[in-house]
């Protein structure tokens, strides 16, 4: 697969703050890749250096196999984009949103086709409401309709599930997946939210105060050779030191409630083997699955567990 | 290019914003055009009173159609500052506000012909509004009062002045006069325009234009020498009345007005001079700003 983003050592420094701080990632033709990190973590910061929307301190973006800023033109012909709100003109129709956003992309389209384009995120019947009538749903359906018109390769939606009510989500996430196993785009999806990327997301990022945290396949960081356990015991540090001198499991975090491992599902037996021989008592021992706790354990933490292969 | 100015004057046409601008003319014109059809005379006896004895004149053929738009323009060329500021105020702020000029700004077209082409749509504005105040403060004013020779009443100095323009002679004139209007008012857009790269709202730019034109204006009616020497020749707001300047008719050796002259043409060329020398420097400045700024809205 060859690489459609390539950033390398990206930063961005506003007065005192490091919004961006040494991000390199790369994001594959085909990929559906989640772009995952808590509020105010950069994501936002990074799409929009993606797009040029604002510029980098230091560091580079290469899309397409392109220098985004010197082949600024070729690069954004070829991508779509949500970012945030999908405001549009309130006061135009969403049939002539995208037409007007058609020909911004120097394309004229015909009514059928512009047609085609509305029924395919469900707005044919609306098309000659104005968007200001629309709900957050609608808008967002027709921002990403937009984002489309051109038929680009990549698409880069920054947290599209922001305000939308369950059934929008769910649109949002068949729509995503529609995209990519229909109509082979590659696309990046920004959320704080990682339930809803664990549902579409080929490959994934971790960001955490503009710092790569883990970046990987999915399903690879949620397997079970990654699972995160919450052991509580009667001696948690003393735990903790036994658990990382003679286990592979690592360890996260030790503090007085519980200790937090990353470790091999099928080690947990030996490990409380361990634990009861030393003499500790276990309260209890939680393996959990779900890439939220990961996320949190990982971002809470502060560490910054880089891969090891970038 | 084409392409992009059609697209933003598509938006232009079709906020109702824009049609403010035309209703309040077409008002401030009903109600002059009203009130000299109702009672023209004593506005006449006014202005004549300072030259009452030197000067017979048929007060009903000098209330034509020629007289009445100078007299309109007067009033009006002060106030259309604010309606060009509402609308090229928006062009960059309204769209941030909005949140498509994040949108605008990833498709594939440079900064630099987003804002010539909006640049350009708020010049078109300004053409076709000032086209519209043509025609109703001048059109249909002839209709209304007919045409005649055309009274100027200007105050020089320690004296008040009346020239006289022959009725086959004023045309030309309000075409310069028009011409000149737009350009001293693309000065304001271009101001307007410049505010609006900062904002993320429209208030904030048309408030602070105007408040730009009248301190300026403020500052070019101070009498004071020092500012008279060195700021006042470099303000727009000293031109922005420049118009007049085609309508004060050179005269010869017996004061008669000569037919087709301007009293002092090098003053006005002089004045476009500066108010292009305006615009250039606020697009250019424009332009620099924009092509760096981060688009965080």
């Amino acid at each position: 697969m060859q690489p459609i983003i390539e950033v390398n050592h990206l930063s961005k420094h506003y007065p005192g703050i490091q919004a961006v701080n040494d991000l390199s990632f790369t994001v594959l033709e085909g990929d559906v890749y989640g772009f995952l990190g808590q509020n105010g973590a950069g994501k936002s910061t990074t799409i929009r250096m993606l797009l040029t929307l604002i510029r980098p301190t230091s560091g580079t973006i290469r899309m397409f196999g392109m220098d985004v800023h010197t082949h600024r033109r070729e690069v954004l012909s070829h991508t779509g984009a949500v970012i945030e709100r999908p405001d549009l003109y309130k006061y135009l129709s969403a049939y002539d949103n995208l037409n007007l956003f058609a020909k911004m992309n120097g394309i004229r389209m015909s009514r059928q086709l512009l047609m085609e384009r509305l029924d395919y995120v469900g707005l044919a019947a609306r098309w000659d409401s104005k968007a200001s009538t629309f709900s957050q749903g609608m808008k967002q359906r027709l921002g990403i309709a937009v984002a489309l018109v051109h038929d680009p390769k990549l698409i880069l939606l920054d947290e599209p599930t922001n305000g939308l009510d369950p059934q929008g989500i769910a649109d949002m996430r068949n729509l995503i997946t529609r995209l990519s196993r229909d109509m082979g785009k590659t696309v990046l999806v920004s959320s704080h939210l990682l339930h809803e990327i664990e549902q579409v997301a080929t490959r994934m990022i971790i960001i955490d105060k503009g710092r790569k945290v883990t970046e990987g396949a999915v399903a690879e960081l949620l397997s079970p050779a990654h699972t995160l356990v919450t052991i509580e015991t009667n001696n948690n540090p003393v735990a903790g030191t036994l658990i990382r001198e003679k286990t592979k499991a690592s360890v996260l975090t030790v503090d007085a409630d519980e200790i937090r491992v990353q470790m091999d599902k099928s080690d947990i037996p030996s490990l409380v083997s361990l634990l009861v021989g030393a003499g500790i008592n276990i309260a209890s021992v939680q393996p959990r699955h779900s890439l939220e706790d990961y996320f949190l354990s990982l971002t809470n933490s502060g560490k910054h567990v880089e891969p090891a292969a970038d | 290019m084409w392409n992009l100015l059609q697209i933003e004057l598509y938006k232009i046409s079709k906020r109702p914003r824009t049609y403010i601008a035309f209703a309040a003319i077409s008002a401030i014109v009903f109600i002059f055009q009203f009130a000299f059809k109702a009672d023209g005379e004593s506005y006449m006896n006014l202005m004549m009173q300072s030259v009452q004895d030197s000067f017979e004149l048929n007060k009903t053929k000098a209330i034509n159609g020629y007289f009445m738009c100078y007299i309109i323009l007067n009033t009006l060329l002060v106030q259309v500052p604010v309606l060009v500021a509402l609308i090229a105020g928006d062009a960059i702020s309204g769209e941030a506000n909005m949140g498509t000029l994040r949108l605008l700004i990833t498709r594939p077209v440079s900064r630099t012909q987003l804002l010539m082409a909006k640049f350009i749509a708020s010049f078109v504005f300004t053409v076709v509004l000032l086209l519209w105040m043509a025609l109703m403060a001048l059109v249909l004013s002839m209709l209304i009062f007919g045409v005649d020779d055309m009274l100027i009443f200007r105050v020089k100095g320690e004296e008040s002045q009346i020239m006289q323009i022959t009725a086959d002679d004023v045309l030309w004139r309000y075409t310069a006069a028009f011409g000149y209007a737009a350009v001293a008012l693309t000065v304001i857009a271009s101001i307007a325009l410049f505010l609006s790269i900062y904002a993320e709202n429209s208030i904030g730019p048309i408030v602070a234009t105007v408040c730009i034109v009248i301190v300026c204006t403020v500052i070019s009616n101070i009498n004071v020498p020092v500012i008279d020497r060195n700021v006042k020749p470099w303000l727009f707001t000293s031109y922005l009345v420049g118009w007049k300047g085609f309508f004060y008719i050179a005269t010869n050796a017996d004061g008669e007005p000569i037919k087709g002259s301007l009293e002092n043409w090098p003053a006005i060329r002089n004045s476009l001079y500066i108010l292009f020398a305006h615009i250039g420097v606020l697009l250019g400045l424009s332009t620099y700003v924009f092509n760096r700024k981060d688009i965080l809205s």
